[in-house]
């Protein structure tokens, strides 16, 4: 029996198109476009200007602050300028516009495709190289990696965990990523153990990708101290906390606990890959795998895609948009975001273009809770949705607050089982920032 | 490209699940029993539903459209036919038509509309029809038609239930099979425990309803009366007797399972499924009145709000 997490959870329909499709380059674009916000904490600062020439790998904006990450440019050419762009948060952000002419790479990248075994350097040489290529988390949360690879001083880490579990429908990168670049994935894996200072890693991977499993197995075989763990198909399995639950048993306590109060760090397995470029190849984060998808979509792909590249480019080369499409979203269906258009730039954190027909996207209308309790049933948190979504319907903040509103992982299980489709995550979600911010100011007082 | 785009914060898909889906399955699943109803009890039992299930649909309409002037019916959704099959399964075959009728109006009228329709209400509708026609009509409703009289209504005779019998000697009380197929007198929808069990499955393969309020009520209801019947077996019947008979098998697995009157949590769930079986033997047992489902499920439907407050889930890593 493989393991899983203990509570609530889901089983919206796989959709994995794209599982059996290879990476393809995507085409460069004719104007790269990089937000300054693309990472969890503060934005990046420019340090380039308007006329400057960059070259592919150019460092072009800096951390504002600890928790920040740098953004390097994806192609070479002449910044344009320093505007603002509707990103995929769908607000209006700053951003470095850069006009491409050739492909010209910094040359201190190492282009080769060698797979670079050796690594002998120090933990904090490595993590010092994680931060200067701008790796963030690529699960989709964007977290800058040299901080998670700083845990508190206290915390004792035993184990890191290797995020492959791509639980939300769909998307295939991480899957087509294991498959294509299993060796580098496995000397990331040994790169991030040397930084922790530790010895145990565990991939863990939902049953649907078999194909996969077996490859890893296979390459980890020889390889002490990486395990390989097939999981039960569930989602949120992705999530840190269930992921940490269905690999080693133990819970994350509510916050602020992090995971390595429980032992464990958790990276994404297209984080691995990209760590493995940076120490290895000199390569900082300027490109990743964007499946492009959707069920009327012609031809459906996972592309190799350069960061900055407006989103109707990939939509055009996966065949353009359906005449059906109702929605367009960045990420999975569970907890994508919807995009405004399609000239959106791709970023660090996009998994996945998902192009839903209208007759999905369309929301029923709304009615009265019944209270089957379905929603209590499917919370991976053992929260209570309905009492949550009245609480923040009614500004009750302090019922949201005493019923654990900020334990919310916003996986959207309760408001995809409800049957009188009433939005609650959106409810969840108003008063999560609500009693946030309400915290926030009472601990200021203090 | 499409002309607009939809945009609405994850997620973006659903499951598909709908009210009237769970609805129609609870429909589904009282098939069974009404089919039964109908070969045990014949005419009567056909009149019976009928009017109850019109009536409880045209009161729903009509306190919509005149009292609420809501412009949308709420007919659809088919928790009004699910309270009208319940109420008519609730009754004895004979009752008048006139009676039904009022019956269903303070079901749904007062049971359900009052509150502001299906999922505010606090009290099961159908239970609260039910009571006010026993306290209104004691004699009516506790007087049941003998089974296979099939085109008997009103002029059909009567004759005692095993629940009324509890307290006399136990050589008149029906058989293990008798009960289980139905061929008894009682209320025209509870007396196959075949068909209610069959009924039970659907509810279950469908995942409409979990096991553990059924289950809960009916394993109480067996230890309580199991252990009277131990100490006295002269005065008591033995619990599956009790399990067979009277309203247990519709109220357990039909009406203490109505999603909106029942706890949220498993674990509330079970006390809610304790307090009802305890209370159900208490009547049965000591009370006045020969059965105690409806009362037992409306006693406890009041004090689920306080459940719902006692019974919180485990909260995700608090005291892992």
């Amino acid at each position: 029996m493989a393991n899983t997490f203990r509570m609530g959870g889901v089983h919206p329909e796989p959709n994995k198109l794209t599982a059996g499709m290879k990476i393809e380059p995507a085409a460069l674009p004719k104007q790269a476009v990089f937000p300054l916000s693309q990472h969890i904490g503060a934005p990046a600062v420019p340090c380039v200007q308007k006329g400057d020439r960059v070259l592919v790998g150019t460092k072009i904006a800096e951390p504002g602050g600890f928790m920040s990450a740098f953004i390097h440019s994806s192609v070479s050419g002449k910044v344009a300028k320093i505007d603002t762009i509707v990103d995929a948060s769908g607000q209006r952000k700053p951003a470095i516009f850069i006009d491409v002419e050739g492909d010209e790479w910094e040359p201190s990248i190492d282009r080769s495709d060698k797979v670079a075994l050796q690594c002998d350097m120090a933990a904090s040489d490595i993590i010092d190289k994680i931060r200067n290529a701008g790796v963030v988390g690529m699960g989709g949360a964007c977290f800058p990696t040299h901080v998670k690879l700083c845990p508190p001083k206290d915390c004792k880490i035993d184990t890191l965990i290797i995020n492959a579990v791509e639980c939300e429908p769909y998307l295939t990168a991480d899957h087509r990523l294991m498959l294509e670049y299993s060796d580098q994935i496995i000397v990331g894996i040994r790169i991030i153990l040397r930084a922790l200072g530790i010895d145990r890693a565990v991939i863990g991977i939902e049953e649907n990708k078999p194909d996969a499993i077996e490859l890893m197995k296979m390459k980890t075989a020889m390889v002490s101290g990486i395990e390989v763990m097939p999981l039960k198909m569930r989602y949120p399995q992705g999530g840190e906390k269930q992921l940490i639950e269905a690999v080693t048993g133990r819970q994350v306590p509510p916050p602020p606990a992090l995971p390595a109060n429980v032992g464990c760090v958790v990276q994404n397995v297209g984080t691995v890959f990209a760590i493995y470029e940076a120490v290895q190849k000199n390569k900082p984060l300027f490109e990743r795998i964007v499946t492009v998808t959707g069920k009327s979509v012609s031809n459906p792909c996972n592309l190799k895609v350069r960061m900055g590249t407006p989103v109707s480019q990939l939509i055009e080369q996966a065949g353009g948009m359906p005449q059906d499409t109702g929605k367009l979203i960045s990420g999975g269906p569970m907890m994508g975001r919807p995009l405004l258009g399609t000239e959106a730039p791709v970023v660090k954190g996009t998994s996945g273009i998902l192009m839903l027909p209208e007759k999905d996207a369309v929301r029923r209308e709304e009615r009265n809770c019944i209270r089957c309790a379905k929603c209590v049933q499917a919370c991976p948190m053992g929260l209570e949705p309905y009492l949550l979504g009245t609480a923040s319907e009614n500004a009750d903040w302090e019922t949201a607050e005493e019923n654990w509103i900020t334990s919310c992982i916003e996986c959207g299980c309760c408001q995809s089982t409800c049957p009188s489709r009433r939005p609650l995550l959106d409810w969840v979600r108003l008063g999560k920032n609500k009693v946030n911010g309400i915290i926030r100011a009472r601990n200021a007082k203090k | 490209m499409a002309e607009k785009l939809y945009i609405s914060t994850s997620p973006h898909v659903h499951c598909g699940d709908t009210i009237e889906k769970n609805m129609h399955w609870v429909i589904t699943a009282l098939m069974p029993a009404m089919v039964a109803s109908f070969i045990i009890f014949g005419l009567g039992a056909f009149i019976v539903t009928a009017t109850s299930v019109a009536s409880c649909l045209l009161s729903e309409w009509l306190i919509n459209r005149y009292l609420l002037h809501r412009d949308r019916s709420t007919l659809g959704d088919g928790s009004a036919v699910i309270t009208g099959l319940l109420l008519a399964f609730n009754l004895p075959s004979n009752l008048p038509v006139f009676a039904v009728v009022m019956g269903a109006l303070v079901a749904i009228g007062i049971g359900k509309m009052a509150f502001g329709g299906l999922g505010n209400n606090p009290f099961n509708p159908a239970l609260v029809g039910r009571v006010f026609l026993l306290i209104s009509f004691p004699s009516r409703m506790t007087s049941w038609p003998v089974p296979h009289q099939m085109t008997a209504y009103s002029d059909a005779v009567t004759g005692a239930t095993p629940l009324s019998q509890f307290g006399y000697a136990n050589d008149s009380i029906p058989g293990y099979w008798d009960l289980f197929i139905g061929n008894t007198g009682g209320s025209l929808g509870e007396v196959c425990a075949l068909a209610l069990l069959i009924g039970f499955a659907i509810l279950l393969w469908r995942k409409v309803i979990t096991w553990h309020i059924p289950v809960t009520i009916m394993l109480t209801v067996a230890a309580l009366t199991g252990i009277m019947w131990l100490v006295n077996p002269v005065t008591y019947v033995d619990p599956l007797t009790h399990l067979l008979s009277g309203g247990l098998m519709l109220g357990s697995i039909f009406m203490a399972t109505d999603y909106v009157t029942s706890p949220m949590t498993v674990k509330g769930q079970v006390w809610y499924g304790v307090g009802i079986g305890f209370l159900t033997v208490v009547i049965r047992l000591f009370g006045s009145y020969p059965e105690g489902m409806s009362f037992a499920i409306l006693i406890m439907n009041a004090i689920v709000p306080l459940i719902n407050n006692w019974c919180k889930p485990k909260h995700f890593g608090e005291a892992a």
